[in-house]
């Protein structure tokens, strides 16, 4: 092509995100528009096709990005090419979100004709926002009974201040409004800015591992062209690569010879380390490199980590084979070799957050066969010696002694609840049983408010967002942010069983909590954890001072009464599930202990 | 050796009680006759499939096989005696379990014409609240009447007791004991209660209504009875069973032992060729079965019989014969279970002599914990 063609044809491109709370329809908009622009027939349509892995099916979330090429004839008669980048709606995945947006010119904001606006909802505008995209709101779900668009409009107004006179009433689901909204956008989306002919700017807002291809890059080009062949360079590594392939989706991939500024699409270079290709950073020529990298490249850090270990101890390297694979798929997950005096040998992993740690785990279970054990998510936290050093420490085991802390730091947030008035004592409740401070209120309309409170991110990981949830019956939201870290007086809780420090079981708590927790925890563990043939002492402590305890009795029965002719095969049964019953257990010291336990210790529940 | 041990199953009740899994129905309207006429068939077909030599024990149970009236028990005492007895000796074991309600002296007479030498009476408790809480009709005064008509006609008589019911005191345990040990008996039984599934118990559990006691005051319970029955005469010789000298249960020893019977009735089971069967259990189905009325058959492995040999052998006090093993199975016991030892002695819940391998006082309540480790565990090539 030559570059008045580049030109011309960038005029046509729309780039455009769907962005939108949770469960509010963002996907099945997608998959309408998809449809709409013949990009797949009706009869290819798998309900919720961008979502591409099927446990992401399974559970209705998107995680990874995924990225189409639509051509739209509109009714002006002219050609467009629309790029649809889909993004994922969890508060995990902020990030990734922020880089999808990155590429875009434009949003299609999706709010519930009946829920109106949600926490996320405000979440995402901001980011759109921030990246000075061009918002199209559309009102979503007008086939619900409940639904009053007007009232939503409005909302929309006031609440974000974006004119949403023009907002198009829609139901995704009955198809309604489809076609509006994509004259909306060819309308009012801008078209991509940037010179062809400038050096090349493309950003990487996603990777993904292909067996045949190495790791993938999908990539838009800002500025510049790039083709087939080209020497390209990343810019964070300065480590250069060879085009070997270069393709839009459409969503089957179909190749292409160069890029172009406003292309949207993938690149390969037989890149086999997964760290090579980092979301948010900038691809360029080696030839003739561009000064400066795109801004907004942030290395994604982990959150929260846990120790993975196989129950099986044999399994050790099938387990780190495992996490090699997922890695190849997904940058965000790290990992590293641990061992624990009471667990052996596994891996201290981080992710972006609990749902990226499930995910993973479930991943691990179910596609190669391995089973468990994972201790408590923990944080990082910065520990600042006696003697002035700044640790880092991401395992609980490894807190400096008491002793040697001058004082312990660690992560906040500030996390934003949009809940019906109701249920506002029971989050003022909960955050401030979390160690929240509170920071405001403001009432988004007569029916609903929107707290935010300052919490420490160890408190939210494990199950603030369930125990939210079930205190608001299922209405409340949350979105967060990190803002730094801060002071507090924690410290750490060891678990002792038979008189033996269980290392793996250890965990950070506040100075204020730790006789509670303590007491929580023994009396859970008691419960948990079997019988065996002797007493087994359960003990909390902090430093060497014992804050709580707790017995299991010895084992005093476990005899079978009867065992005559007809009992006997099922009394074999009974003894072969036994003895399966403590495969799934580990052996710590002389007590099994079952993955319960492990968890347990995170639990403030009393039941 | 052949087989020499017969079960016969009578599953028919008038009652059902609360805690019992054993296949029975309600007796009113139950082609009984139908039934023992199929039970003969059975007897007669399995006979000339699975010959044997001599037969020592027969053992009928139920249900409640003195549920059965008086012509009907007539009966199945000729079918026995055309049958079975042809094959016994003088050594014969010929047990009848029996319910304390309802046993005429008539019907007991009818048992003793037809060879029954042992009668078992399903008492449970002399306490009647605890009679009523578990499904039975009968209560203490009726129990001490008919074991006086049975004394008088027989001379090896069991009672079965039960521990561990709801709400039961320790108290209640030991009058149960005490009583028991003035009847004129030779043997008890006595169990915990094991909650099984689809009995009345059972749907009162998950109603929440049933209010058994922990696992450590059945831990004493049963440490009780132990004591208190041991006291009383009786050596206990199996993990639920106390004898006089002499009066154990020769056809129970059967099944402890691990060797071959035959299982006759709706829901039978039996150990033939080693090779475990379970007889069709509804009896409509039982009665119109051609050819035998087996539903499952389950051929045993070399490993199997020999973890089975371990769970059921070491029930018995006196454990597992070294020298028995090696006879039955061509190879060492130190060979194939060696490793298992050395894990499991340390604990003291087992001791060996030089003959046998046994349950230590201690290893007794807790006798699955040391079965459970030999499964899986057989060395063999």
């Amino acid at each position: 092509m030559t570059n008045e063609d580049r030109l011309k044809r960038q005029k046509s491109i729309r780039n455009f995100s769907i962005i939108a709370h949770i469960d509010h329809g963002k996907s099945t908009l997608a998959d309408r528009i998809l449809e709409k622009t013949g990009a797949l027939t009706s009869r290819e349509m798998k309900d919720q096709t961008l979502d591409a892995m099927e446990l992401e099916r399974e559970r209705g979330i998107t995680i990874k990005l995924n990225a189409v090429q639509l051509k739209y004839t509109a009714k002006d008669g002219e050609d467009y090419i629309l790029h649809l980048i889909d993004t994922p709606g969890h508060v995990d995945f902020t990030y990734e979100v922020s880089r999808s947006l990155a590429a875009c010119e434009g949003a299609v904001l999706v709010v519930d004709a009946a829920q109106g606006i949600e926490a996320q909802t405000l979440a995402n505008v901001y980011l759109a926002l921030d990246n000075d995209l061009e918002i199209l709101p559309i009102i979503n779900k007008i086939d619900l009974p409940s639904a009053d668009v007007e009232r939503v409009r409005q909302e929309i107004e006031d609440v974000i201040g974006l004119d949403a006179s023009e907002a198009v009433p829609t139901s995704a689901k009955a198809g309604i409004g489809i076609e509006e909204i994509l004259e909306q956008i060819v309308e009012k989306v801008p078209a991509p800015t940037g010179d062809p002919s400038a050096p090349l700017e493309a950003l990487i807002f996603d990777s993904y591992y292909d067996a045949y291809r190495g790791v993938v890059a999908s990539i838009r080009i800002v500025n510049g062209t790039v083709k087939v062949g080209d020497k390209i360079r990343m810019m964070s590594t300065g480590k250069d690569f060879e085009v070997l392939e270069l393709a839009v989706a459409t969503p089957k991939p179909l190749r292409q010879q160069e890029l172009t500024v406003g292309d949207v699409g993938t690149l390969s270079a037989s890149i086999k380390t997964v760290g090579d290709v980092r979301v948010g950073d900038t691809i360029t020529l080696a030839k003739q490199p561009a000064t400066e990298a795109l801004p907004g490249y942030r290395k994604m850090n982990p959150m929260v980590y846990c120790g993975l270990y196989p129950i099986d101890a044999a399994k050790y390297n099938d387990l780190r084979e495992a996490l090699e694979k997922l890695q190849l798929s997904d940058a965000a997950l790290e990992f590293e070799p641990e061992t624990s005096q009471a667990l052996g040998f596994g891996f201290r992993c981080g992710f972006l957050g609990m749902l990226h740690m499930e995910i993973i785990q479930e991943r691990i279970e179910r596609e190669f066969n391995i089973d468990m054990i994972t201790t408590a998510p923990s944080v990082i936290y910065h520990v600042t010696t006696t003697a002035g050093e700044v640790l880092h420490v991401d395992n609980p085991s490894k807190m400096p002694d008491q002793q040697k802390v001058e004082f312990i730091e660690e992560p906040f947030v500030k996390a934003a609840v949009m809940t019906p008035n109701d249920y506002v004592g029971a989050i003022m409740e909960l955050c401030q049983k979390k160690r929240g401070t509170f920071v405001d209120m403001q009432y988004i309309d007569t029916t609903r408010v929107k707290i935010t409170y300052e919490l420490p991110l160890s408190e939210i990981v494990y199950d603030f967002f369930d125990q939210l949830k079930s205190s608001t019956k299922g209405y409340a939201s949350l979105d967060y942010e990190l803002i730094g870290y801060q002071q507090s007086r924690l410290v750490k809780m060891d678990i002792l069983l038979n008189n033996e420090n269980v290392d793996a079981l250890s965990f950070i708590v506040h100075r204020d909590f730790a006789y509670e927790r303590g007491k929580v925890i023994v009396d859970k563990l008691k419960e948990l954890i079997p019988r065996m043939q002797f007493e087994v002492p359960i003990q909390a402590a902090v430093g060497t001072k014992i804050v709580a305890r707790s017995t299991i009795k010895a084992l005093r029965k476990n005899v079978l009464a009867k065992c005559y002719g007809g009992d006997i095969s099922r009394k074999r049964k009974l003894l072969e599930k036994q003895k399966e019953g403590k495969k799934r257990m580990k052996m710590v010291g002389s007590v099994e202990v079952p993955q319960e336990a492990f968890m347990s210790v995170l639990s403030m529940d009393e039941d | 050796m052949g087989i020499r041990a017969a079960y016969v199953h009578i599953p028919f009740c008038e009652h059902i009680c609360y805690y019992c899994d054993f296949n029975k129905v309600f007796l009113k309207n139950q082609p009984v006759d139908e039934y023992l006429d199929a039970l003969e068939r059975e007897i007669e077909l399995t006979l000339k499939q699975y010959p044997t030599d001599h037969l020592e024990t027969i053992f009928i149970g139920g249900g409640t096989p003195t549920a059965l009236n008086e012509p009907q028990m007539q009966r199945l005492m000729e079918i026995i005696q055309r049958h079975l007895l042809p094959l016994t000796g003088d050594d014969l074991e010929y047990t009848v379990e029996s319910n304390p309600d309802g046993v005429s002296e008539e019907k007991l007479d009818i048992m003793k014409t037809g060879g029954v030498n042992r009668v078992s009476f399903g008492v449970q408790s002399f306490d009647d609240g605890l009679l009523e809480r578990i499904g039975r009709t009968h209560r203490e005064a009726k129990v001490a009447q008919t074991l006086d008509a049975a004394a008088k006609r027989f001379n090896n008589i069991s009672v079965d007791l039960m521990f561990g019911l709801p709400n039961q005191t320790l108290d209640q345990v030991r009058y149960d004991v005490t009583r028991a040990l003035q009847l004129p008996i030779t043997h008890i039984s006595s169990y915990s209660l094991i909650l099984e599934p689809h009995t009345v118990f059972a749907i009162q559990e998950r109603k929440g209504k049933l209010p058994l006691p922990t696992q450590d005051l059945e831990a004493e319970m049963y440490q009780v009875m132990i004591d208190t029955i041991e006291a009383g005469g009786y050596a206990q010789y199996e993990i639920s069973n106390f004898a006089q000298a002499g009066k154990e249960s020769r056809h129970n020893r059967v099944y402890w032992e691990n060797d071959e019977y035959y299982g006759f009735g709706a829901g039978s089971h039996s150990y033939i060729n080693q090779t475990r069967r379970a007889n069709i259990a509804p009896i409509p189905h039982y009665i119109k079965a051609e050819g035998l009325p087996v539903r499952k058959e389950t051929p045993l492995t070399n490993v199997e019989r020999m973890e089975e040999e371990m769970f059921l052998g070491l029930r018995m006090k006196d454990g597992v014969s070294f020298e028995r093993f090696r006879t039955k199975y061509g190879v060492a016991f130190e060979d194939v279970f060696g490793d298992v030892m050395k894990r499991l002695l340390p604990n003291g819940l087992v001791e060996q002599t030089e003959t046998h391998i046994r349950l230590t006082p201690a290893g007794i309540p807790l006798a699955n914990e040391v079965f459970a480790e030999f499964i899986g565990e057989a060395q063999v090539q």
